[in-house]
């Protein structure tokens, strides 16, 4: 096993962090290390924020693979309510009980009070199963897109790490779980939200990083196709684009390219292809009308690892 | 928490909540609880590795993309030995500066309106319906607490949230709950129904120089609008860059919140390129299912092409689209700038906005949702 999982008070650094996560195959940079880092030390909620694909749910994905804990995850939407976030009562099992109870002539109407509302009836929900999962990665995704009400009960549960039911009492985890929040930013957050949470602005990844992560990640790639895909969508970033690609995307091509069989970044293949990391058909039509491909596979050519990203950004600049 | 140490744990305290104060001058929301997690974050990394520094404060004090740049600027400086100076030292802009005098030929014109205005006409009538680039600051006055007093009633729409109701779909949970407190009884049928909520309105106030004489009177419709349903509205200035400026409207008091707008605002009448500032609209607030409020008067420096394409998404996306032109008030007005024409085909709604009347309208307009226009596939809000 590659590293195996590791316990969160055995990390001692942010390097150690951004060599645990580099284990499983994701590469973050000094900032994101130390948010994670600082996360797990002070056991903060770490609020990502960044355009899609940039790679903050998968930041989530690796924590829990590092550490050896489920992930728990709880997609966000409009109308997102307790009964689905935090936990529901079995009202089916819970009639049955009553049913067979009576069935079987119990009398005893304080203790069958009791029965009903005990913790086998109740269904927990993403957040109640991260406080009872010890120890749990909490992947709340996408919260601009729930509403205002959802994030009032977020706030409550992520202050003090408990849940009080009424019927129940009080669950509370004896080890808060690591809890990462993306978001879009489609929508302002509450600040009350953020101030409990450590904030963290994921760029798209430099040049040189983004080379790193497509040889990490598709195993087949060569240097030379890495290389000119990162400066092919360092120049799709830098163009006037509806929607930029992100890391996520850049690998989608890659692996689109590598199926296809290519060993460097051919034009024809690319635009061939372009619907992996291009989805809005605007952007696509810039592309092919600025002659971007041809420029990446051109630079790629010519100027070999020395160019990097910020001449290959600069150029594009002076073309818009 | 770092362990209490000597004096130079105390100094380094004294060193970093005056970073943080440094912060604060600039802007930055590093409040008390912020800066003690900044404390807290330090005790776990080197407070000797500037990089360590720079990033425990970065994720402790900053709220948002805005806050980086400030926060690299104040970090460079105040570790290379500047310190906070007392008080406010940044000259302030004045909110009397956008309410300017009337601006070219309509000076000579303000003077005939003015001598025929009807005597017998309430004087609050006449001033309802003045445009308010032609005001005495006096009229400016009473205009601006008649539009804070206006009510920023919000057309209401579906919601995926229920609540329970009289008649609706069957409410499984709250009905079995009941039955089971009766014994498992199911006694009475309880029902649900979709809540409603008010709709998103987003508005863009162009404050370039050639929307001056109605920034102001604009920034403080947008600022009732706000007050009205501060969850349910996003509001930008948009001059050459976009400025998202909802927070600083939250505040009660038009004249403080104008203030702190005028602060926030760094592009005051420059030019504007819409069509960009549209595009990054679509990027920082989210118009889906919104109705977007265009303050404009559609002098674009940019290419209209871009503003086609970009008014074209918008009108994909957001629930209508209302474009507020102050010139639109003269009956000689036609859209005929490039930029005007470019958007023409994607407004569901072209309105004036020159005066407390066409104001109140548009207040009605938000209100009701319609105004009777070509759209008609607005969804009931049952």
């Amino acid at each position: 096993m590659l590293g195996g999982t590791t316990k969160a008070s055995d990390i001692d650094s942010p390097a150690t962090v951004a060599e645990l996560l580099a284990r499983h195959d994701y590469l973050a940079d000094e900032g994101l290390a130390t948010a994670a880092f600082l996360a797990l030390r002070m056991g903060r909620p770490l609020f990502l924020e960044g355009e899609a694909g940039v790679g903050k749910t998968e930041l989530a994905k690796t924590l829990s693979a590092v550490l050896g804990a489920p992930l728990i995850r709880l997609q966000c939407y409009e109308g997102l309510d307790a009964a689905q976030a935090l936990y529901d009562w079995d009202f089916a099992r819970q009639l049955l009980h009553l049913k067979a109870a009576e069935a079987t002539g119990v009398t005893d109407v304080r203790a069958l009070e009791g029965e009903i509302y005990d913790r086998r009836f109740l269904i927990a929900r993403p957040l109640l199963q991260a406080l009872e999962t010890q120890p749990s990665v909490l992947l709340v995704d996408e919260i601009d897109r729930a509403d205002d009400e959802f994030e009032a009960f977020l706030l409550e549960v992520l202050s003090d790490f408990t849940i009080s039911i009424p019927e129940l009492g009080t669950i509370s985890a004896a080890t808060p779980p690591v809890v990462v929040v993306t978001s879009n930013r489609t929508r302002e957050v509450h600040d009350a939200l953020k101030r409990r949470c450590l904030y963290h602005w994921l760029e798209h990844p430099g040049f040189e990083r983004e080379v790193a992560i497509l040889l990490r990640r598709l195993p087949e790639c060569t240097e030379r196709l890495a290389t000119e895909v990162a400066r092919t969508a360092g120049l799709l970033r830098a163009a006037d684009l509806v929607k930029p690609p992100g890391i996520a995307e850049t690998l989608d091509w890659t692996e689109a390219l590598l199926t296809l069989g290519a060993t460097d970044f051919d034009p024809g293949l690319a635009a061939a292809t372009l619907g992996a990391v291009l989805k809005h058909r605007e952007d696509q039509e810039l592309v092919r009308r600025d002659g971007i491909l041809l420029a990446g596979a051109a630079t790629g050519a010519g100027g070999g690892m020395a160019t990097g990203a910020g001449a290959a950004r600069g150029e594009a600049g002076r073309r818009a | 928490m770092p362990e209490p140490r000597s004096g130079g744990a105390r100094d380094l305290v004294a060193t970093m909540t005056g970073f943080a104060r440094t912060l604060r001058a600039a802007g930055v929301g590093a409040d008390h609880q912020r800066t003690q997690g900044f404390l807290t974050a330090l005790g776990h990394l080197d407070v000797a590795a500037e990089r360590d520094v720079y990033w425990a404060g970065r994720l402790t004090l900053c709220a948002g993309p805005d806050d980086l740049a400030r926060y690299d600027r104040c970090f460079a400086a105040y570790f290379a030995g500047e310190r906070p100076r007392p008080g406010r030292s940044r000259t302030t802009v004045t909110v009397t500066r956008l309410v300017a005098e009337p601006y070219g030929s309509r000076g000579q014109e303000e003077a005939g309106e003015q001598s025929a205005v009807p005597a017998t006409a309430s004087e609050i009538e006449v001033l309802r319906n003045r445009d308010v680039a032609r005001m005495t600051a006096a009229e400016r006055e009473q205009v601006n607490r008649m539009l804070a007093l206006l009510r920023g009633v919000r057309e209401r729409r579906g919601s995926r949230r229920f609540t329970p109701a009289h008649s609706g779909v069957l409410d499984s949970h709250r009905t079995v709950r009941e039955a089971i407190r009766r014994g498992g009884e199911p006694a009475r049928l309880r029902m649900r129904t979709h809540r409603d909520r008010p709709r998103r309105v987003v508005m863009l106030v162009d404050v370039s120089g050639s929307m001056a004489p109605y920034a102001d009177t604009l920034l403080r419709f947008a600022h009732a609008l706000v007050r009205a349903e501060p969850r349910a509205t996003e509001v930008f200035s948009a001059g050459t860059r976009l400025t998202r400026i909802t927070a600083e409207l939250r505040h009660r008091d038009p004249d403080v919140a104008m203030l702190a707008v005028s602060r926030a605002i760094p592009d005051w009448n420059g030019g504007t390129r819409l069509g960009e500032e549209i595009k990054a609209l679509l990027r920082l607030a989210d118009p889906r299912g919104a109705t977007v409020v265009i303050a404009s008067d559609g002098w674009e420096r940019g290419s209209p092409e871009i503003l086609g394409a970009q008014m074209a998404r918008l009108s994909r996306l957001a629930h209508r689209v209302v474009w507020v032109n102050p010139h639109k008030g003269d009956p000689a007005y036609r859209p005929l700038t490039a930029g005007i024409m470019a958007a023409l085909p994607y407004i569901t709604d072209f309105v004036a906005g020159h005066s407390l009347a066409a104001f109140e309208d548009l207040a009605a307009l938000l209100a009701a949702g319609t105004r009777g226009s070509a759209r008609t596939g607005r969804r009931s809000h049952a």
